[in-house]
């Protein structure tokens, strides 16, 4: 019977581990995001792969991109350093269970913002970072200058698990074309293969397209034709159940677009301090308690912009002055002809 | 009593102990989920996919439903398991064999592919055929027909269509042949063991295979035509070949990877089972009067394929499951169609993830099935 007893003692401590565990987990769901963030001391980031301008990472391993910039500088605001950020790269199929799932708390990773992923899947959309649009390149030698050249039995390479495989069935469909889609999990395969000859034509969004290019063998071989077949507003997203993170990640966006709308920038931040105008020192610290409702300090959103910059500072950083688009296009200030838009930070 | 105890308590813990780890795995999703707003149910599989796939062997596009797009995928997966388990199996025998070749070329060439091949990783060996290898095809345009009809690009392999006419008919003939196969092989078996005399089967079945089909194309009416592949231009430099038939490089390059890497495996098992039978069975063998031949056949092979089919089998499951790594190169299988772009485009990670896995797992159980009845057919029948 002894040797029973041991089974069962056994059996009674798995059992004890597992209750833990649970009531570990239900205690967790309570505390917010930001409480474990603030725990850990860093923030987690769910970035692309490698995708130059947008989230890329050097030899040295430091990351850059516009995207990664959303991230630094909800670490900026959260945790007062904007290098306090682990990120997580992660391909097209992975990213929403990841941030599902609880391994990372923001996806911040060119994804598009659409109604059935807004809806559908537990997650929240906090804003668009890059207004995008689906494009094709082709090879300079092919002749091909327009989408209307594209003829039946075209083999086109994309990602798979994207809007892209929809819209490009869409577009082909409504064109009455027959196609072949290759469609491959990383991004380096579809530009190896496209860049081997495989596919015709290669479509993704288009700054994803301009960035590319710069990868490929012989960049100046290639264009990228002037048709947009679809709106791809890229943005950060969160997960659904955690107001108060939502409205953090949502307003270090807006604090970036609305500190370029001003003028304030990293370099002149400090000075802003004394502006006559109240809407400049309600960005910079100097007027209003506009952390508290967050839990943070009022100079939250002066360590964002110094530390990361506003949204023309990352852009020209990020994607003009690596030649991706050097063309700011919809991404200007609605100011200057652009759609970026915010709500007013009061 | 006591006795009884001690045969069921064990076996009450043990189900007890699975029963709380899935309550308490399920129970944990359940919660997960509702607290992010995930839903749970299969109700997504009748919905319209929206999607196409580059190939495949029934008819699908995006408007056919999810569960349209798992069979495109399945069928897919299953066949270039089944290509593979058939390339794997005859070279895995003539590698296995040429091993123990008395002929030094022969048997260190044999070792060193078996080598060489099973001690690269199978994913850089895809990579490999897929990426290197297809990049040094030639562009459609530049392409030599092979024999005049067959073009390898790097768009993929061009082959004739066959166009039947009566092809019933020479359905038929192909199922006269093997049947008369099968009964001319049970007479002489007959003829074997009651007169001793041998009559050669091997060259009538090799006779009646070709005998009935030429019968049908000569009085049947069945005709038969080949569809050439034809260049086309879409632009300036952009080609491809209309009519007949198209593999995609990708199927080519995962069949090959998936069978030379596992055709090292299968050698090894046929060198072990080889071995593995007494050297003094060949020597009796021999003895006897058999031709070397016959040694082979009626001495080595049955009682070496006992030892062969076992391990075997675990190869051809590991090839299946393999196949999924076929996702690299963007050969539309089962992962990547529906535990790629459905599960991205449904969200219902759970869902999918839990058929996925459950349809790797019936595969697996099929093969392993039949294996193991073939394997309890040709066991020693003890009298």
């Amino acid at each position: 019977m002894f040797k029973y007893l041991k089974q069962l003692t056994s059996l009674v401590a798995m059992v004890a581990v597992l209750f833990t565990f649970t009531t570990e987990s239900m205690a967790a769901k309570k505390s917010k995001t930001l409480k474990n963030t603030q725990k850990k001391g860093f923030v987690r980031c769910g970035v692309s792969q490698g995708l130059p301008g947008f989230s890329n990472a050097d030899a040295a391993g430091n990351w850059t991109g516009v995207d990664v910039d959303v991230c630094r500088a909800v670490a900026a605001a959260v945790l007062g350093d904007a290098n306090k950020v682990k990120f997580t790269p992660l391909s097209a199929k992975e990213r929403f269970t990841a941030l599902t799932s609880g391994e990372i708390d923001i996806l911040s990773r060119n994804t598009t913002w659409t109604l059935s992923r807004d809806a559908d899947i537990g997650l929240t959309f906090v804003g668009v970072n890059f207004y995008d649009g689906q494009g094709f390149m082709v090879r300079k030698s092919s002749g091909i200058t327009s989408t209307s050249q594209f003829k039946n039995g075209i083999s086109a390479c994309t990602n798979i698990g994207t809007t892209t495989e929809l819209n490009m069935r869409d577009f082909f469909n409504s064109k009455g074309i027959s196609y072949e889609p290759v469609a491959f999990e990383k991004a380096d395969e579809v530009v190896a293969a496209y860049d081997a000859g495989r596919c015709d034509t290669y479509t993704t969004d288009k700054s994803g397209l301009a960035a590319q290019r710069t990868k490929m063998k012989n960049p100046d071989e290639h264009i990228v034709l002037p048709e947009t077949i679809s709106k791809e507003p890229l943005g950060p997203v969160v997960r659904q159940g955690d107001a108060v993170w939502e409205d953090i990640v949502r307003w270090s966006l807006n604090t970036m677009i609305e500190a370029e709308e001003y003028g304030i920038t990293s370099a002149n931040a400090d000075m802003m301090k004394t502006s006559d105008n109240p809407a400049i020192k309600r960005l910079v610290g100097a007027e209003g308690e506009l952390g508290a409702a967050f839990g943070l300090d009022n100079d939250w959103s002066l360590r964002i912009i110094k530390q990361v910059g506003n949204y023309g500072e990352s852009y020209k950083r990020n994607i003009a002055d690596t030649g991706i688009l050097p063309d700011r296009g919809p991404n200007q200030l609605w100011t200057k002809g652009g759609i970026l838009y915010v709500p007013p930070a009061r | 009593m006591n006795f009884k105890l001690k045969d069921i308590v064990p076996q009450l813990i043990t189900v007890l102990a699975v029963v709380l780890v899935f309550s308490f795995f399920t129970y944990n999703a359940q919660i997960n989920m509702e607290n992010r707003g995930i839903d749970f149910g299969y109700g997504f599989l009748s919905q319209e996919s929206s999607f196409d796939v580059q190939f495949s062997l029934i008819e699908y596009d995006g408007s056919h439903s999810y569960f349209r797009a798992y069979l495109v995928g399945l069928l897919n997966t299953i066949l270039v398991s089944v290509i593979g388990i058939i390339i794997a199996t005859i070279l895995g025998v003539i590698v296995g064999i040429a091993r123990l070749s008395p002929n030094y070329l022969i048997n260190k060439f044999a070792a060193f592919y078996v080598e060489f091949f099973r001690n690269i990783p199978l994913l850089l060996q895809i990579f490999f055929w897929y990426f290197a290898a297809l990049r040094a095809l030639p562009l459609p345009q530049d392409a030599e027909a092979m024999f005049g009809v067959f073009f390898l690009t790097i768009k993929g392999l061009y082959v004739p269509a066959f166009i039947w006419q009566n092809f019933n008919i020479f359905f038929y003939s192909i199922t006269a042949a093997i049947i008369s196969i099968i009964v001319i092989r049970a007479h002489a078996k007959r003829v074997q063991e009651n007169q001793g005399k041998q009559i050669p089967v091997f060259l009538i079945s090799i006779g009646l295979i070709f005998i009935f089909p030429l019968l049908s194309f000569l009085i049947g009416g069945v005709k038969l035509s080949f569809e050439v592949p034809v260049l086309k231009q879409l632009a300036t430099t952009s080609f491809i070949y209309e009519g007949g038939v198209s593999l995609p490089p990708e199927l080519i390059a995962l069949t090959l990877s998936l069978s030379l890497y596992t055709a090292t495996f299968i050698a090894e098992c046929v060198r072990a089972g080889i071995q593995g039978v007494g050297k003094g069975q060949k020597e009796a063998a021999a003895s006897i009067g058999l031709t070397p031949n016959q040694v082979l056949k009626l001495v080595i092979m049955p009682q070496a394929l006992r030892i062969i089919i076992p391990p075997t089998t675990n190869q051809y499951l590991n090839l299946t499951k393999n196949s999924s790594l076929a996702a690299a190169i963007a050969y539309p299988d089962l992962v990547l169609v529906f535990a790629g772009t459905a599960l991205m485009q449904t969200g219902k990670a759970i869902e999918i993830v839990s058929i996925t896995m459950f349809t790797y797992l019936t595969l697996s159980i099929s093969i392993s099935i039949l294996m193991n009845w073939y394997n309890k057919k040709i066991a020693i029948q003890e009298k």
